[in-house]
């Protein structure tokens, strides 16, 4: 007992990197969530390719269909990495009591969930690299390199953004039952509201465009589309874009923070004082 | 090591609206023994330890833990703890040897994965997923997570709630083996026999306050001496019970057509008992004399019904009748 040496905490850095490495490999043992994050977006890839054609775009240039709505898809896996699997996720854990045994331990809170959200970002950069592998591998995607950056910027705000936007579906959700519904009943009417499922420039009802502009997912799709963009000339970059999506990512930092809890929720199997009363009673 | 006490409260309270939780609890852990918070549901213990965790705010009074004030909570304060919960999970998709490393890279000092599996008895388990353990090996990861940081006080919260007597005499082990160790442990539960097997010393709190302090044996010889002798008559004698009453040396209730008197002379009352029977023609029924175990003892601090809920929980009421 004597030859204690005085305790030095880990350090944080290398906590974190050991948090973002743990999230992974819990989120590669779920099936589940690695197939509609992963392969559902491809498996629209594969279906839009077989429905429609090369587009000509005038002077005699052709364009792979998939030119116009890979970009879209990219940006659907990265927020379903994000928003969608950092809600779910967060709040069974929430509800399971694993939040709970973190904060017993010395690791400090907001190491945990930088794992959680670093290891967002990570499967989100996975799924949009194997969608544009394939999209430029199989399909004839094509990208200029001098508008690469421009892409890697807007996919960095993006995910960012719905990483927090993530944290406050967790914070939201008043059970982690209640989880998944909320997620797919918000993400996926905005994905067709965004031009995801479509090729752009169809021409939508007035209503879906209103709301297709307020939420942040569209302006995500626009500005990433727009280094892919045939037609355009100029600078790929959309700032205004980027600053929309950016703004509700602070929206949804400011109610995770207000709003994260650790404990389970009341009622719910994780605890509860009437919960363990219940047991103690069944004990007696 | 030094002799200054782990943990230190003094005038602790806490409400939660109307309700007193903790209403002037003072105490005491030394380092090395194994202390225990005994109550019914409901007394405030849960509260308690939760305050001396960290994960609860308390209205008043002094705490300190290990030197530090739990309320600040700081990484380097968890960092000296283990804490086994009640209702806390463990991630399904890991091996129960992942589990251990990944939450024990959190802490300064380690004990080795091995060590710890062995200590808890889930030795050749490491390699198992979670979610393929029985509710008691679950438990005993519950274990395992709050030593894998070799802490310098464990709390356990109600340990083996839950547990079928072979898991309840199986963890009795586990804890009997870390006090070998010299840990200091803090631990909560509603069991009498399980203080009696584990604790050095044992506080009785109920609704929030202490009813009593000292050793397992210290509490029983507080009452040492008493005997109690029960019987059962007719209602329609009680009414003529008084004369009786007034002539015993020791302390008589009725209730429920049945009496009791704890006494320090068990030979004069029981002959003053039964001559008074006689003369009347009453039939006791069930008469008995008997020295108090320690569960009468906690019964009778407590204020008789250990499922008695002072703090106005709406479960666990009735839970002891009968």
């Amino acid at each position: 007992m004597a030859d204690r040496s005085p305790p030095r905490l880990p350090s944080r850095l290398g906590l974190l990197v050991r948090q973002v490495a743990y999230q992974n490999r819990i989120f590669r043992r779920v099936p589940i969530a690695a197939f509609f994050t992963l392969a559902f977006p491809l498996m629209f890839l594969f279906l839009f390719a077989s429905i429609f054609d090369d587009v000509s775009i005038g002077g005699g240039r052709e364009v792979a269909a998939a030119q116009f709505y890979a970009p879209g898809l990219a940006v659907f896996t990265a927020a379903s990495a994000t928003y969608t699997n950092i809600g779910i996720s967060t709040a069974i854990t929430r509800d399971e009591g694993i939040l709970r045994r973190v904060r017993s331990t010395p690791l400090p809170p907001w190491v945990y969930l930088g794992g959680v959200v670093g290891s967002g970002v990570a499967i989100a950069a996975f799924g949009v690299a194997v969608m544009l592998a394939v999209g430029i591998g199989v399909y004839g995607v094509e990208v200029e390199l001098d508008r690469v950056l421009p892409a890697v910027v807007t996919f960095v705000v993006g995910v960012a953004s719905f990483a927090m936007l993530g944290l406050a579906l967790a914070a939201l959700a008043p059970t982690g039952q209640g989880a998944p519904a909320l997620a797919q009943a918000t993400i996926l009417p905005a994905a067709f509201v965004s031009d995801v499922f479509m090729p752009l420039g169809d021409d939508p009802a007035r209503w879906m465009e209103v709301l297709g502009d307020a939420l942040p997912l569209k302006p995500f799709v626009h500005a990433f589309f727009a280094p892919f963009d045939p037609f355009r000339t100029g600078s790929a970059w959309e700032p205004r874009h980027l600053g929309y999506v950016a703004a509700w990512g602070v929206l949804g930092a400011v109610v995770a923070a207000r709003r994260f809890r650790w404990e389970p929720s009341v009622g719910s199997d994780g605890g509860g004082r009437s919960r363990r009363s219940r047991r103690s009673q069944s004990a007696d | 090591m030094s002799d200054s006490p782990t943990v230190v409260v003094e005038g602790l309270r806490r409400s939660y609206g109307e309700v007193r939780a903790v209403d002037g609890l003072s105490f005491e852990v030394r380092p090395g023994e194994v202390f225990a918070l005994l109550g019914p549901n409901g007394a405030g213990k849960s509260t308690t330890v939760e305050i001396l965790e960290g994960h609860r705010g308390r209205d008043g009074g002094d705490v300190r833990v290990l030197g530090h004030d739990p309320a600040e909570s700081s990484a380097g304060f968890r960092d000296r703890i283990g804490i086994v919960l009640q209702e806390v999970g463990i991630e399904r998709e890991l091996t129960v040897r992942e589990a251990l490393e990944h939450y024990g890279a959190c802490y300064s000092r380690r004990r080795p994965v091995d060590e710890v599996l062995d200590l808890v008895g889930l030795d050749g388990l490491g390699d198992r997923r979670t979610h393929r353990l029985s509710g008691g090996q679950k438990r005993r990861i519950d274990l395992a997570l709050g030593l894998v940081g070799d802490p310098d006080l464990l709390f356990l919260d109600e340990p083996t709630t839950g547990f079928d007597p072979s898991a309840r005499r199986q963890a009795w082990e586990m804890v009997a083996g870390l006090r070998e160790l010299g840990t200091t442990i803090v631990l909560t539960s509603h069991y009498m026999d399980e203080v009696q097997a584990l604790a050095d010393r044992v506080l009785v709190i109920a609704g929030g306050r202490a009813v009593a302090e000292g050793t397992p044996d210290e509490l029983r010889e507080s009452m040492e001496g008493e005997t109690s002798i029960r019987a059962r008559f007719p209602i329609e004698a009680r009414g003529t019970v008084d004369d009786l009453l007034g002539g015993l040396a020791g302390r008589a209730t009725v209730r429920d057509g049945r009496l009791e008197v704890r006494t320090d002379e068990p030979t004069a009352d029981l002959h003053r008992l039964t001559g008074w029977a006689l003369e009347r023609g009453v039939e006791l029924d069930g008469l008995e004399v008997s020295r108090p175990t320690l569960e009468d003892v906690y019964l009778e601090l407590i204020g008789g019904d250990p499922a008695e809920d002072p703090a106005g929980e709406p479960a666990g009421d009735g839970a002891s009748d009968g």
